[in-house]
């Protein structure tokens, strides 16, 4: 801070002829500015995500295995084959399961770590820490602790050692999907690792509710506690709530390296859309019509996803108003 | 980051009901961060423990300090478990830099400059948000495999400089800065560029450490993209080589357990240190985004 005012008060005298400057040369020129800016962006963006997007959208309507410059056009084929597909809609009906579990648990976890330590007078800082410290670890690395040490079929996995002491015999969570143990690892690894960081937006949304509702709400006899949780706290919220369940759905719709590295991409079940996409472009068809055909319907169907909730979220709104 | 709530624990007026009420209020939070920091001392309990310790019948609270694991890992000759904590590193490092450089620039750009078309240059990075980046990773592998780029560093690295979502973010944070300082740079003499490089970058740190952290956690942790491109062990990731051990029969489970504490590890120190901006990034933009 110190060291730019003293800048600028170092020079004052080329200030005085400042009137002609902003036309003198390229400088000044907001056009010229405005490309030199975001130019260097804008080129990366058309390539890397322009291109790949339109490129794939034309692929999806070629036979293109084994190649990416294919010449046999073959019009819907690729989406019917895709949407015949079991794996392909297997994996759509994962992704539900999957939803359906991680946003609500991690919505009402990370809800409730908030007003924990929104409370918290001392220590206050450590615990925010604590709970925000699985953000730093890779999906990745805790999928590798979840699989060979919390959740090993055997004995001497941590689960199966505390079932143990109250007699209950080892449960094989991983190699058998029925019962479908697999989604008790799956859930609770993505629950650790992003629990803490909707906390981290959740007490922002805390502290910016004012005081004087909590005020106003207790000399009209609220009591405190559910009451002012359920007509105060929860309502005020509800713009971080509609954002949190957006980026949750969003990010369980791409969920790939846990399922990839705790279930494995050879299994029958647990299945994600981006594990199908992997196995039909970059596995051993190398279908790149196809995949790219699987990629455009998962991003119609996220695009529809968005917009419903919106809508849904904002109908929601009108409600309260009334 | 103080509480703006009063010190009531200190009045007079308030009885045994509060302390009651904060004692379970201390035990709640503190089962909750004893089992949020469980996987943390299981990695450190297995990482210095030898197999048998690991998987015996008996749960061994401590381990037995084998700090040995730590140079058997870096001397095995089947995984060049070196090789890919530094290939993490180079390109998590340049895709801190690169992407804060570009994506800050273009959301300068946007949010300041005045250009007619300003608000349809925006609209197209607006749209690219609304496709996944993970669901186009088949299309761009097509790109970057044509490129001649599977293997390389360019590869790793710069399809993912160009993210609209941090370019979006600095937008944001740039509407919020205030027009007087630069406008006095305005008086000064200096051009956009100057401006930006000697006022705005400098009064702008805090939002810059936050954005450099987080893109460095999620260059460090990419998972799917360094899978697809990196193809040859010699340019695999750290994350890559994780999940190769978790397959491999061969490697054993103290050094698997040794290479995710290293692999962590880094992280970790970035994380301490840098959380308050981070935090404060996160309030400040994670509501809008």
């Amino acid at each position: 801070m110190s060291t730019t005012t003293t800048r600028g008060v170092a020079q004052p005298a080329p200030a005085k002829a400042s009137p002609a400057r902003p036309r003198r040369g390229l400088r000044g020129n907001p056009t010229f500015n405005f490309w030199l800016f975001t130019g260097p962006f804008l080129v990366g963006l058309a390539i890397f995500v322009f291109v790949p997007i339109f490129w794939s959208i034309w692929l999806s309507f070629f036979d293109a295995r084994f190649t990416v410059t294919p010449s046999k056009f073959i019009g819907f084929d690729n989406y019917k084959s895709m949407l015949t597909n079991s794996n392909f809609t297997g994996s759509l009906v994962t992704f539900t399961v999957f939803a359906a579990l991680i946003v609500p648990l991690t919505w009402a976890l990370s809800l409730g770590l908030a007003l924990l330590v929104h409370r918290l007078r001392f220590m206050r800082a450590f615990f925010r820490s604590v709970f925000f410290l699985p953000t730093a670890v890779s999906y990745v690395a805790a999928a590798l602790i979840w699989k060979m040490s919390i959740f090993t079929g055997v004995r001497f996995g941590l689960m199966n050692t505390v079932l143990g002491w109250f007699g209950v015999e080892n449960i094989a969570y991983l190699s058998d999907p029925n019962p479908p143990w697999y989604w008790l690892v799956i859930v609770t690894v993505r629950l650790w690792l992003q629990a803490g960081f909707y906390m981290i937006l959740f007490l922002a949304a805390l502290q910016n509710i004012p005081a004087e509702l909590y005020e106003a709400a207790a000399i009209d006899g609220a009591k405190p506690g559910w009451q002012t949780f359920r007509y105060i706290t929860l309502p005020q919220l509800r713009a971080t709530s509609t954002a949190v369940i957006l980026l949750l759905l969003v990010a369980a719709y791409q969920a790939f390296d846990e399922f990839f590295n705790i279930i494995s991409i050879k299994a029958t079940w647990g299945q994600t859309p981006l594990m199908v996409l992997y196995k039909t472009a970059l596995g051993d068809n190398q279908d790149y019509g196809a995949g790219s055909a699987g990629a455009v319907i998962l991003t119609v169907l996220i695009c529809a996803v968005t917009l419903l909730q919106g809508k849904f979220m904002g109908f929601g709104r009108g409600e309260d108003s009334k | 980051m103080t509480t703006t709530a009063p010190q009531v624990g200190k009045e007079p007026g308030k009885k045994r009901g509060d302390v009651l009420g904060n004692a379970g209020l201390y035990i709640a939070v503190s089962v909750a961060a004893l089992l949020f920091l469980l996987p943390f001392y299981l990695i450190l309990r297995n990482s210095l423990s030898t197999d048998p310790e690991i998987t015996g019948e008996n749960w061994k609270l401590l381990p037995s300090f084998q700090w040995g694991n730590i140079s058997e890992l870096f001397d095995d000759p089947t995984v060049d478990f070196a090789r890919s904590m530094w290939n993490s590193m180079v390109i998590a490092v340049s895709m801190t830099v690169g992407t804060l450089l570009i994506c800050s620039l273009a959301g300068y750009g946007l949010a300041r400059i005045p250009y007619k078309h300003a608000n349809k240059v925006f609209y197209a990075v607006l749209a690219t948000l609304m496709v996944p980046t993970a669901v186009t990773f088949v299309p761009s592998f097509v790109l970057v495999s044509s490129l001649g780029w599977i293997d390389t560093y360019r590869g790793l690295i710069i399809p993912g400089l160009f993210s609209g979502f941090t370019c979006f973010l600095f937008r944001q944070y740039f509407l919020g800065f205030p027009k007087e300082l630069e406008e006095a740079a305005r008086v000064d003499g200096l051009g956009y560029w100057g401006a930006y490089w000697r006022i705005v970058v400098p009064n702008s740190l805090n939002f810059f450490a936050a954005m450099a952290t987080i893109t460095f956690i999620s260059g460090w942790n990419a998972f799917l993209w360094p899978l697809v491109i990196g193809q040859d062990p010699s340019s695999w990731t750290v994350q890559v080589a994780l999940s190769s051990f978790m397959t491999n029969q061969t490697v054993n489970f103290h050094l698997i357990f040794m290479a995710t504490a290293i692999s962590i590890l880094p992280l970790v120190f970035v994380f301490l240190f840098l959380q308050r901006w981070l935090v404060q990034g996160i309030a400040q933009t994670g509501i809008k985004g």
